[in-house]
């Protein structure tokens, strides 16, 4: 039996006509580091709001730790970064991480808390005087700042450059090091490869596809053979051509071995033959695309 | 209790930390204590007392609707308000924060008025009387605060500021507050007792001097404190539940 800290068991949420979720199911162990990937309006949103006690399921139920987290107590336990950064942008950095401390028995103290995002001397700033970057850093920040078990980022890095996205990365690979929970949904498919340990896809308030990040990537099947070629014949088994400024020809294809014995006895010259397997990014737009050939 | 009293501390911080907020509330009741009372009631003793008394009630009916119905409106708007309730206690302590805040700001706005009163005119107080006033304040603040509560949480913030403005004047003047109680110009003799502003003023008005409260005014004050309690919480709930459940 494994220890589940948060659950979902046959969540539906509608608004009005809209459905958002339908019928979602999800078991959370404790420790894992799962990502949730899926185009806008997915429903990615909509499942961290049940679970933080935002919103109440129309059907289904919602478990953080066996309890309902529309309960208060049920929340002690949990950290939230929601996608839009809310701040209240006339008190200072420091009152801030003061305030929300004081929802919790024994929260990180501040200074703590600021050296591991990267806010350290800005204490003094109020959050309106902060750049876009400074307050999604703090955002995240305040998620931690109650030690919870188990954390729900939507979207933390938003915003970020490069350098302050990986400082967040380490924060977050440092929390979950020390066997926290995280839950993060992500734009930057990059993030979720090199965070997540197991990744949900959600489409349409469903869950397509769930499995280790490996699993997911291998699910699609797919390789980018590329080559640079003048012309190509017609070859078996592409599902996508793309030819780019240098002049290579990238295909996607489920079955490699097959396309490159065909290219090679086609006897059409080519050189610089390069077949990758495939980044999250091109399984995630596999699986999500409709019309998608290969994978109906 | 202490988590409600830090988000009352940081409610109260951010309020001041935008000052057109507090002058607005400080301004108007002590602008027209100074350009109505001070000249035409200063020399004497009982009219200057009642007139403080009606700057009273006006201070707390503007700081009521400009605290509540702004300010409730345009906190809703923030993402900030989503996260607060994602924390381990809901939304009960921001709740009372807001509304103890809103009694320390209806005392910040009286404060100027009372001063101005003591320094510039003749008005008097026996102690009996002065905590008899502050009595009649305790309840005067509790229909202006369901009323500003209703105003915040049902209106988007452009509108709730709008309603907060229009309003303020036509209950000011129409309550008679701008005047000598005994006696009102025209119609306002007429419609002064359905306004809430009269009956709190006659509350004050009764503790400060020999003034006889009406009985109407009374019911009306009951009335208006009822019906804007039943708009606060149906507003209340409403916008609970369209933005969390």
């Amino acid at each position: 039996m494994t220890d589940l800290i948060a659950r979902a068991v046959g969540v539906s949420r509608r608004y009005g006509d809209v459905v958002a979720l339908d019928q979602v199911d999800l078991d959370i162990p404790r420790g894992q580091l799962v990502g949730l990937l899926g185009p806008n309006g997915a429903g990615k949103s909509t499942l961290i709001n049940l679970f933080v006690g935002l919103r109440r399921p129309d059907d289904g139920r919602v478990e953080i730790r066996g309890a309902d987290p529309m309960t208060p107590a049920t929340r002690r336990i949990l950290g939230v970064t929601p996608q839009e950064t809310g701040l209240p942008l006339s008190l200072r950095v420091g009152e801030t991480a003061n305030l929300v401390s004081a929802h919790f028995v024994n929260p990180v103290p501040p200074d703590e808390l600021f050296a591991r995002f990267g806010l350290t001397g800005l204490e003094g700033r109020q959050c309106g005087a902060l750049s876009g970057g400074q307050r999604r850093r703090l955002a995240v920040a305040l998620a931690f700042a109650g030690r919870p078990e188990i954390v729900f980022l939507d979207e933390p890095t938003t915003g970020l450059d490069v350098d302050a996205r990986h400082q967040l990365w380490d924060g977050i690979r440092a929390f979950h090091g020390e066997g926290g929970t995280v839950v993060l949904t992500s734009h930057y498919l990059e993030e979720v490869e090199a965070l997540a340990e197991r990744v949900v896809v959600i489409d349409h308030g469903r869950v397509i596809r769930d499995g280790s990040t490996a699993e997911i990537r291998d699910v699609a099947g797919m390789r980018r053979v590329s080559v640079a070629a003048a012309d190509l014949p017609e070859l078996p088994g592409v599902v996508s051509t793309d030819r780019d400024d240098a002049g290579r020809v990238h295909l996607m294809t489920t079955d490699a071995d097959q396309l490159v014995r065909t290219l090679v006895a086609s006897g059409v010259p080519f050189r610089g033959l390069e077949v990758r397997s495939t980044s999250l990014e091109d399984a995630f737009l596999a699986l999500t695309t409709d019309d998608h050939r290969s994978l109906a | 209790m202490s988590l409600t009293l830090t988000h009352a501390r940081y409610q109260f911080v951010e309020t001041l930390r935008i000052p057109v907020a507090v002058i607005a509330t400080v301004f108007f009741p002590a602008a027209s204590m100074l350009f109505f009372v001070v000249p035409n009631a200063a020399d004497d003793p009982r009219a200057a007392t009642v007139a403080t008394a009606s700057m009273v009630v006006f201070a707390t009916m503007v700081t009521c609707l400009f605290q509540y119905g702004s300010g409730v409106a345009e906190d809703r708007a923030l993402p900030w308000e989503s996260f607060v309730r994602t924390l381990p206690t809901g939304a009960g302590p921001r709740f009372a924060a807001r509304v103890l805040v809103g009694t320390a700001f209806v005392l910040v706005a009286v404060v100027p008025v009372v001063l101005i009163a003591v320094l510039f005119t003749e008005a008097t107080l026996t102690p009996a009387r002065f905590l008899a006033a502050l009595g009649g304040l305790v309840v005067a603040v509790v229909p202006f605060t369901l009323l500003g509560l209703a105003i915040g949480y049902s209106l988007p913030a452009k509108a709730a500021t709008a309603v907060a403005t229009i309003s303020f004047l036509p209950l000011a003047f129409g309550g008679g507050l701008m005047g000598d109680p005994e006696d009102l110009p025209g119609f306002i003799d007429t419609i002064a007792p359905f306004l809430p502003t009269r009956g709190a003023a006659e509350l004050i008005w009764a503790a400060v001097s020999d003034f006889t409260v009406d009985p109407l005014s009374m019911v009306m004050l009951a009335v208006w404190t009822v019906a804007a309690g039943g708009a606060a919480v149906f507003a209340y709930r409403r916008d609970e539940g369209r933005r969390f459940s």
